[in-house]
């Protein structure tokens, strides 16, 4: 199957019309549980991008070999394999990232976004579009784990990626747990009210 | 004569006596914890109280951890001698079982060391207690988002993925501590986790799947459809890894899979009694959808938070 859109469309595609975050609704524990902090939402944002590419171009490559009826075992597999990679070079190289992030780093494998990508698109596209729909993705679901971030960050603790801003810390709760919820439903509410805006300025 | 034999009687007795009594298992009755920095201790005659009272006499450490000793802060005798109560400068972790050692505590005889440990059906309804209440999957440890926000609509839907995840989340966690304590761990293949955790749990949903299909093809019917949802749910990789980092017993594995499965029902069925309430509700046009649903959930995760210390046993 032919694919028109160029690989700048792809990459934009994923971090605006299909952001896996704002706009799926995919992979919601870690934007909810380790988005207190900007560098927890790059962090993960990588390992995230680092498997979703990896792993829609290993599928994306044997897309001929793969019988349909047990592609979705292959798929778990093969990003099993890349989130183990992943896990052990991060907790060899960035042990006190690694350690922040604790379990999060294991559970890429079971988010619903990458395996989605694998059957929505890489097990029909060609392996250059896959490549470039993964690091769409990836940077579209790192952009949202950082915008989750910045506003628990700034408003939480008063400072981005762990420089002081502010100087004081306007609302504790923001870095409370539970608060990860109430940012992730105001956000989504706020892009629905840009989105309906916009909608009837069109109109209009 | 006779006097002889009586002596020789009493020492026979002494010595049949003396090493039950260096060992100190006769001398303490009854040990438990107190207060979050107490560990009682009955002794079944008056000691001395001077001795006990001496806190060097004491040693005190975590079972696991030998060389980090507990120090005690000061002890209190009760009035007729017979128990006293060890106060630490820090909350004991009881759910490790501590081991403690009395030097001088009737003269002439050994220290006596004993172990106090919280009782194990307690500390396994703990851990049911702990996933289900205090560390719920879905609203303390942020597991599990996607397909709760994604079948909670409905009360039905709500019980229905509610039982299946959990006879899953069961039968899988166990299969993994099967593979993970006489496979992975005897050859070293601790890295190869992920890849055989996940692998297990497809294989469960498979074998489920088929089960269902052939014996109750009604109750298939209505579970069915929730099969496929359970491999996308984050708890089910969860808890596996969970069990294989704290090193979990056969019975603690039941006891967190079925508290991981529980916890995940309730969250659901809670959620989803609120969203059909919210369906007759006049909602703002941006919060319609999933929006209401988070703030919803942050709700429950505050007062969630109530549950947090919570301690039963």
């Amino acid at each position: 199957m032919a694919n028109d859109k160029s690989n700048f469309q792809l990459i934009t595609n994923g971090i605006l019309n299909e952001n896996p975050i704002f706009r799926l609704v995919l992979s919601m524990c870690p934007a909810v549980g380790i988005s207190t902090t900007m560098m927890n939402g790059l962090m993960l944002g990588v390992a995230v991008l680092f498997v979703q590419v990896f792993s829609s171009v290993t599928i994306s490559l044997f897309k001929n070999v793969i019988h349909p009826r047990i592609r979705i075992p292959t798929y778990t597999l093969a990003i099993a394999t890349w989130v183990t990679v992943i896990d052990l070079v991060l907790a060899a190289y960035l042990p006190e990232a690694y350690a922040k992030m604790g379990i999060f780093v294991k559970l890429i494998v079971a988010f619903a976004i990458i395996t989605m990508r694998l059957e929505m698109f890489a097990c029909k596209e060609s392996v250059n579009d896959s490549f470039w729909d993964g690091i769409g993705m990836g940077l579209g679901f790192m952009f949202g784990m950082m915008a989750i971030g910045f506003v628990r960050e700034l408003l939480g603790l008063g400072s981005l990626m762990g420089y002081d801003i502010l100087g004081f810390k306007p609302l504790l709760f923001f870095v409370l747990p539970c608060a990860g919820f109430f940012v992730v439903g105001l956000m989504m509410a706020f892009f629905n009210y840009i989105e309906l805006a916009y909608k009837k300025a069109k109109q209009a | 004569m006779k006097n002889i034999m009586t002596r020789h009687i009493f020492s026979l007795l002494l010595l049949l006596i003396l090493p039950g009594l260096a060992m100190g298992q006769d001398l303490v009755t009854a040990k438990s914890f107190g207060a979050d920095n107490e560990i009682i201790v009955s002794f079944s005659q008056a000691v001395d109280p001077g001795a006990v009272a001496n806190t060097a006499n004491y040693t005190v450490y975590e079972e696991p951890d030998p060389d980090i000793r507990l120090q005690v802060e000061f002890v209190v005798v009760a009035a007729d001698q017979m128990s006293a109560s060890l106060f630490f400068s820090e909350p004991l972790n009881t759910t490790q079982t501590h081991v403690v050692t009395i030097a001088n505590l009737v003269p002439a005889q050994g220290p006596a060391t004993f172990t106090v440990a919280k009782s194990y059906l307690g500390y396994l309804v703990g851990i049911l207690v702990s996933a289900l209440l205090i560390n719920n999957f879905v609203f303390t440890k942020y597991l599990g988002l996607c397909v709760f926000f994604g079948t909670s609509k409905r009360k039905d839907t709500a019980k229905g993925m509610g039982f299946t995840f959990t006879i899953v989340m069961v039968v899988s966690a166990i299969m993994s501590w099967f593979f993970y304590q006489y496979i992975l761990k005897p050859f070293d293949l601790n890295f190869l986790q992920i890849v055989v955790f996940i692998g297990l749990v497809s294989l469960t949903v498979q074998a489920v799947d088929t089960v269902l299909r052939k014996v109750n093809p009604a109750l298939f019917n209505s579970f069915g459809v929730y099969l496929v949802l359970v491999i996308a749910n984050c708890v089910i990789i969860a808890v596996p890894l969970i069990l294989a980092d704290n090193e979990y017993n056969f019975l603690e594995t039941f006891m967190l899979s079925l508290g991981a499965g529980g916890g995940f029902l309730l969250a659901l069925y809670l959620m989803s009694s609120v969203r059909e309430r919210m369906d007759l509700a006049n909602i703002p046009p941006t919060f319609k959808g999933v929006p209401i649903a988070f703030i919803v959930a942050g709700q429950f995760a505050l007062a969630f938070l109530g549950f947090s210390g919570l301690q039963i046993f």
